[in-house]
Parts: structure tokens; sequence; C-alpha cells
């Protein structure tokens, strides 16, 4: 057997199905797996998105009368780890890393794409799995963060799947990571500079260091649970002489910085998608790549402010509340930067312009709710309430979610070569906003007021305000209809988009729509200043 | 150029000033129980009005320019070709730094005004030594010296109820009473998983752990019943596991204690 590195692409993608059938094989094309990532999560998002409505309808009364109790525990564990780990960290690191990356940094693909085909392909079967696990004992029920001594006592069937789903999933992960540090560091075309990468290379390399330091210690930490379950070993049941707090260590080391696993690579795409809707360059592009190394550096040191209220020494609390506190710091930074973008542009409101500003308008919102959620004294009144519910929805959702939007609409010409419409793009965007805005910010009160988290029942007190929220949340489900619409709409009847329908200066709009299998006919091209908009050199481009 | 000065300086202390407004007028606390309560929103109202100006001040921002820059019809080209403003960065590097170290040091203050910072120990006449490894909880707020008298309460929590032990009188109680203006000091251990002792209008919370007892001490100030709320998700009755805590006078609780305790009946 002779391996030619030379050949790879060409003689293998000859052997590759074509068409739409190419989605469902397993493909060695980055553009094509990315696809996969990208509607394998949707999929799961609309899943988990079932299960978010399961939740609004059953908190719309005070009782708990729309399912049983121990099914609405399964619900909101299955909807936290579809949410995080089959829909946003797949499709903002996987999907639109695979697609981008390798044009960005001028490569025909990414470094390893065998093992990046099975990063992908683990990733459907352990999701269905997770899924599965309702049918059998019914699905794990101890919240995502699956705290001992309730995920060892409660039943084992539905805990051991979610912890093998879970597990499968960080590897997948892990190996995704992995193949983003190695192209983007090895893979560049000749001339290109670090400092002359899009910025989504860097979110997606801070990103990947944060995903191969820390998913490794969730998955250690989730054998040993595991062993605890079925082995009856003693590492966290306190019965056996376990400590259940160096499970919430362990589990947060991992688990404060999957929040920058989520929400990195959205600050490096709306940093693509704003310089090229307002026709100007990305405002302080050194202090961006700076902010987001420092992110990745406080990220990894910030995992105790979830357990303010669990056994933390007053020292302990008072150090992971000065580290939190200063994220709001390079973070800050980066919506200074993209204020600055704006400002002074020649913007086009559109659909990728208008969900890119709702996010910088939500995260705002999160973030000020997270510097004053740092707060120790602060946190041990709202801990574990829905004030902290609709904090980090507003981070994932208002944040990344929206950020997945933008970019649909933003890259979809790219990809398909037809246009979206943007009627139905500012539909969707407005009957989102609305709805997440309604469901989320009166949660706030909800919490200050005495309503904790992972209820199925609560005062009669709190009535009219969560039906206020599950109102928004069923604009929020409303809001998928005229996006699907959309797609396959557009999908079908698209107009033709050319190939650079937005005039961007990014590399992979320097090839044809949707680009060939090798990325580029001929060479890839140079591209030293993808932000170069409003210069001479650049405008005779 | 002056004039465009003027309307900044215009829509800044407009800015401030609602944030301000509605920072002293909209509140969104439940009533103030304890001695904590009032610092908490003390910090609370310092952070909301804060937040309230930076996020009023982004969105007008972001809203402004998408107004202002638009791209008019029949506009071909870019934006200027600004990359970047050195000085600009560095402003918003430096100050958004000393807020957030100040916010940082105020909420120290706060915290240690609430007696986070101090030494844990749990005045217990009935414990038989002080070895006992006290594993993490709240101290008492620091101004409330004057406190002298000192109920000691022992708490276990189980799915999905709440016991308060009273060692002085030798009998369980499923509702916390206790007297107004004294100190309560609570030992807290669980049974089985992990649950918390929360009373909103207290602004008090500390997870109770399997193993490992923790400690809360608080110094109710308003006469009440208020409820106490599991927070920490511990089975599918989580949501049920409640129990209440009334606060009365001091008659009122030595009547309730010696209709309670079994001592005096055994006398």
């Amino acid at each position: 057997m002779t391996i030619s590195i030379d050949s790879q692409g060409s003689d293998t993608n000859s052997l590759q199905p074509k068409g739409w059938l190419r989605y469902l094989s397993f493909s060695l094309d980055h553009k094509v797996i990315g696809i996969q990532y990208l509607v394998c999560g949707f999929l799961f998002y609309l899943i988990g998105g079932t299960l978010a409505s399961a939740i609004r309808i059953e908190l719309a009364s005070p009782m708990s009368d729309f399912m049983p109790r121990d099914v609405y525990n399964q619900v909101l564990t299955l909807h936290g780890t579809i949410m995080i780990f089959l829909w946003i960290v797949p499709v903002v690191n996987g999907a639109f890393g695979n697609y981008l990356i390798p044009f960005y940094v001028g490569a025909r693909d990414m470094a390893f794409p065998r093992l990046n085909a099975v990063a992908f392909w683990l990733i459907p079967p352990s999701g269905l799995m997770l899924v599965a696990s309702y049918f059998i004992e019914g699905a794990a029920q101890a919240g995502w963060t699956a705290y001992p001594p309730l995920s060892i006592t409660t039943p084992q069937s539905g805990q051991i799947i979610w912890i093998m789903s879970v597990l499968l999933l960080g590897g997948s992960s892990i190996f995704g990571g992995i193949n983003f540090i190695a192209t983007i560091i090895k893979l560049r075309r000749p001339g290109l500079k670090l400092m002359q990468l899009p910025m989504y290379c860097w979110a997606m390399l801070g990103t990947s260091l944060l995903v191969v330091l820390s998913t490794p210690v969730l998955a250690g930490t989730l054998i040993l649970l595991s062993f605890d379950i079925v082995a009856h070993t003693g590492f966290f049941n306190p019965v056996l002489g376990g400590n259940v707090v160096v499970y919430q260590h362990l589990f947060w080391f991992y688990s404060h910085p999957a929040v920058y696993i989520m929400v990195l690579p959205a600050f490096g795409l709306v940093s693509e998608i704003l310089p090229v809707h307002s026709r100007k360059p990305l405002f302080g592009y050194t202090t961006m790549v700076f902010s987001i190394m420092g992110i990745v550096v406080l990220g990894l040191v910030v995992w105790a402010h979830h357990m303010f209220t669990s056994g933390t020494p007053p020292w302990m609390r008072l150090f992971f509340t000065i580290a939190t506190a200063f994220i709001a710091v390079p973070t800050g930074i980066k919506f200074f930067n993209w204020v600055a973008t704006l400002w002074g542009g020649k913007i086009s409101i559109n659909s990728a312009m208008l969900f890119s500003c709702g996010f910088i308008v939500n995260f705002v919102f999160g973030g000020i709710t997270g510097v004053a959620l740092a707060q120790v004294p602060f946190d041990i009144h709202v801990h574990d309430t829905y004030f902290v519910v609709a904090h980090f929805h507003y981070i994932v959702y208002g944040g990344t979610v929206f950020i997945i939007f933008s970019s649909i609409y933003h890259w979809f010409p790219k990809v398909t070569g037809k246009l979206m419409s943007e009627k139905l793009g500012i539909l969707h965007f407005a009957i989102t906003f609305i709805g997440f805005n309604l469901c989320f910010a009166p949660q706030h009160w909800l919490g200050l007021n005495g309503m904790p988290r992972r209820v199925a029942e609560y005062d009669p007190q709190f009535q009219f305000v969560n039906q206020i929220s599950s109102i928004g949340a069923l604009l929020m489900a409303i809001s998928t209809i005229p996006f699907l619409v959309n797609i396959f709409l557009s999908i079908k009847n698209g107009k033709d988009s050319g190939d650079n329908p937005w005039n961007a200066l990014t590399p992979e709009w320097l090839t044809s729509s949707p680009p060939p299998v090798e990325n580029w006919e001929g060479e890839a091209p140079l591209v030293k200043e993808p932000y170069g908009y409003g210069k001479p050199i650049t405008q005779e481009n | 150029m002056i004039s465009k000065n003027l309307y900044l300086i215009l829509i800044i202390s407009a800015v401030f000033a609602i944030s301000f407004w509605i920072g002293f007028n909209v509140n969104l606390l439940p009533a103030e129980a304890s001695i904590n309560a009032p610092i908490y929103d003390e910090l609370f109202k310092i952070l909301f009005i804060i937040g309230l100006i930076i996020f009023i001040g982004m969105t007008i921002a972001v809203i402004y320019s998408l107004f202002k820059f638009r791209k008019r019809k029949d506009q071909l080209g870019d934006g200027i070709a600004l990359e970047g403003n050195l000085s600009l960065e560095i402003i918003w590097t430096v100050i958004p730094s000393i807020i957030v170290l100040i916010i940082g040091l105020y909420s120290y203050n706060i915290y240690d005004r609430m007696g986070g910072m101090k030494e844990l120990n749990h005045s217990h006449e009935m414990m038989a030594t002080n070895t006992e490894k006290i594993w993490a909880g709240i101290s008492q707020a620091s101004n409330s010296e004057f406190v002298s008298n000192n109920l000691s309460v022992e708490v276990s929590a189980m799915q999905f109820a709440f016991l308060f032990n009273y060692p002085k009188g030798e009998f369980i109680s499923g509702e916390l009473h206790v007297p107004v203006d004294q100190k309560v000091s609570m030992k807290m251990e669980s049974k089985d998983v992990i649950h918390a002792f929360w009373v909103p209008e207290f602004r008090i919370k500390q997870d109770i752990i399997p193993g490992q007892p923790t400690i809360l001490n608080f110094t109710p100030t308003k006469v009440g019943k208020y409820p106490i709320i599991c927070a920490e998700l511990c089975g599918p009755y989580h949501g049920g596991m409640r129990a209440s805590i009334i606060v009365e006078e001091e008659s009122d609780y030595k009547d309730w204690f010696n209709k309670n305790t079994k001592t005096e009946v055994s006398l």
C-alpha cells in the first residue's frame, strides 16, 4: 500500500459518492464534513428545542402537571446535554471550523482528513444513543452537571449511557481540536504569517487549546463516576468515603472552559461577518488576538465560581471572584472593537448583520450579569436560580446561537451558490430576537425573587412571569419556521449569488461558490490583508 | 465640532441619569428580612447601575451605528480604512480593568461585612469537641456584634425535607422557628444527596453536603414567615422540597419552644 499525500484529495474523492449522497458518506472533504456537522447539529437543535418547549409548557402552570416529575428531570438533563454537546460545540467548532479553516490558511483540506471524518461520525451514534436512553429505562436525570451522589443514586442505565455518550462526544471534540491546531500551525500557505490570518483562525486556535487541555479532565472524571456507579468504588460516593466536592472541581475544570469553547468561535465568526457587511477593516486586530489568548488563559483558572455555595474556603472564593471578573476586560475589548468596526462603515442591514448586532446586544447583557455573578456575595443569593438560567442563555443562545444563524445567512451563498431571502431572514431575526428576550429577560426577576432552577413546580406568585417566559419560548419555536422555509426555498429557487455576493476579501470568497473539491482551481491566493476594506490596493482586486 | 461633543456629553449624561433613576427606583428584590439583606441590596444597586450604564450605552452605540452608517442606495465603495486606534484601545482596556478591580474590592468589602471572611465556628453548647472538621459556610455579619443571644440549630436535609433539631430543647421540628434580631447558627448535614438551604428574603444560601457538615449563620430582622427553598437538584420532588422559617417576637418564640421542648416535660 502506498500513501501519496499529493494524490490524497483527488484519488479518494473520485471514489466518493456525488451529489447529496456524499453528505451521508465517510467523506474526507472538509467542506462536506463541515456541512455534515451543521446539519447534524441542527437536527439535534430541533430535538433539544422540543425538549425546551416541553419544559416551558410544564412551567406555564405552577403545578407539576404536564409530565411526571422524573421525566421532567430527564427532559432538562437531555435538553442541556444535547444543546451543549450536540448542537453548539459541534456547530461553532466542527461545522464552521471545518468549512472555513482550510480556506483561511490556504490549504486544500484539514491536516488529518480521516481523523476529521472519524470525529464527525462519532457524533450521530452517540447522540442517538443519548436520546435512545430515554426509551430504555429512562434517560439520565441528574442534570447535565451529573453531580454525585444524585447521579449515583438515580437509575443507572440512563446515567451510564449519558456518560458513554458524553465521553464519545468529548473524544470527537479532542480529535477536532488537535486537527484545528495542526492545520492552523502547520498547513498555512507559504508566505502567510500568523498575524495575517482571519480572526476566526485565532479564535479556533484558542478554543482548540482549551479543548485539548480541559476535555481530558472531564473524560477522566466521568470514567471515575462510572466506576462509582457500576463497580461501587468510592471516588465521589460519600457513603464510601468519597468527596462530592472534588467531582465539582474536576467537572467545572472542563465545563467552565466549555463556555469559552462555545463562545470564542462565535467571537471569531462575528469578526469575519462585521467587516464584510460594514465595509470596514476589523478594528484592533492585534488587541483582538491578545484578548482571545487572554480569555483562554483566564478561562482555565475561574472554574470554582460555579461552586461559591459548595464547600469553598473563603480565600478560594476571593481568588475566583477576581479572576472571573477580569475575563470581562478582554471580552469587553472585543465588544468595543466590534462597535468601532461598525462606526464609520457603510453598513448593509441584512439578516447576517442583524443577527450579529443582536448578538452584541444580548451578549453584553449576559456579560454584565456574568460580572455580577462572579461576585461571591451576589452569587450566594442567586446561585442555582433562574437568574443563572437567564444569564447563561443570554450567553449561549443570545450570543452563540445568534452568531450561528448570522453565519448561516453569511456563508449560505458560499456553500450553495444561491442567495437566501432577506425578507424571510429579517422576519426570522425579528421573531427570534423578541421571543428570546421575552423568554429569558423575565427569568432574572424570577431568580432574584425566589425561583430555583430545575424545578417542575413553583410558587403561584411566579405564574404570570413564567407565562410571559413561555410565550417567548413559543415565539422562539415559531421562529424556526421562516428559517427552515427560507433554507429550503433558497436551495430550490434561490437567486444565483455569483462567486462573491458580499465583495468580501477573506480567502474563502476568492474561489467559485460553491467551491471546487480542491478549494481553488489553481494556487491558493495569498491573502495578507483579509480585512483591507477601504484601501486603494484591495479595492482594485 | 463643538456641537458634536456637546451632543455626546448630553447623551452620556442622559444614559447616566436614566441608569441612576432606574437603579434607585426599580426594585427587583424581595423583602429584606436579615442583617445580610440590606448589605446585599447595596451591592446589587451599584452593580445594577453600572450594568445599566454599560448596557444602555452599548445598545445606543449599536443602534446609532446601524442607522447613521447604513449604506444608502447607489452608494458604492467601502467605509474608511480605519484599522485601529491604539489610544482608544488602551482606554477601553484600562477603564474596564479599573472598574472591575473596584467592583472586586467593593464586593470583597461587602462579603467581609456579611461575615464571609470570618473564621468558621459553630457555637454549639452541646458539641463535645471542637475538632470536628467544618467544611465551609457563611459566618455571621460583622455589624451584629451586639447580638448576644445565640440560637443553635442542627439541620438535616434529605429527599425531600428539612428537619430542624433544637439541641437545647431536645426536639425536632419541620418548621424553623427563630426569634427576631438574634443570631442563629446552623450546622447542616445531608443524609443522602446534595441539597441547599436558601431563604431569598435573607439573601443567603449554602449547600448541604453529605459527609461534610456546613455552617450557616444569620440574624433575622423582620417578623414573618419566609420560605426555605432547596436550591440544588436533588431528585424528582426537588421543586417541592420546601420548609418555612418563622421569625417571631422573643415571647412568641419562647411559647413555641416551651410547647415543644422535651426537657421541660421530663422535669
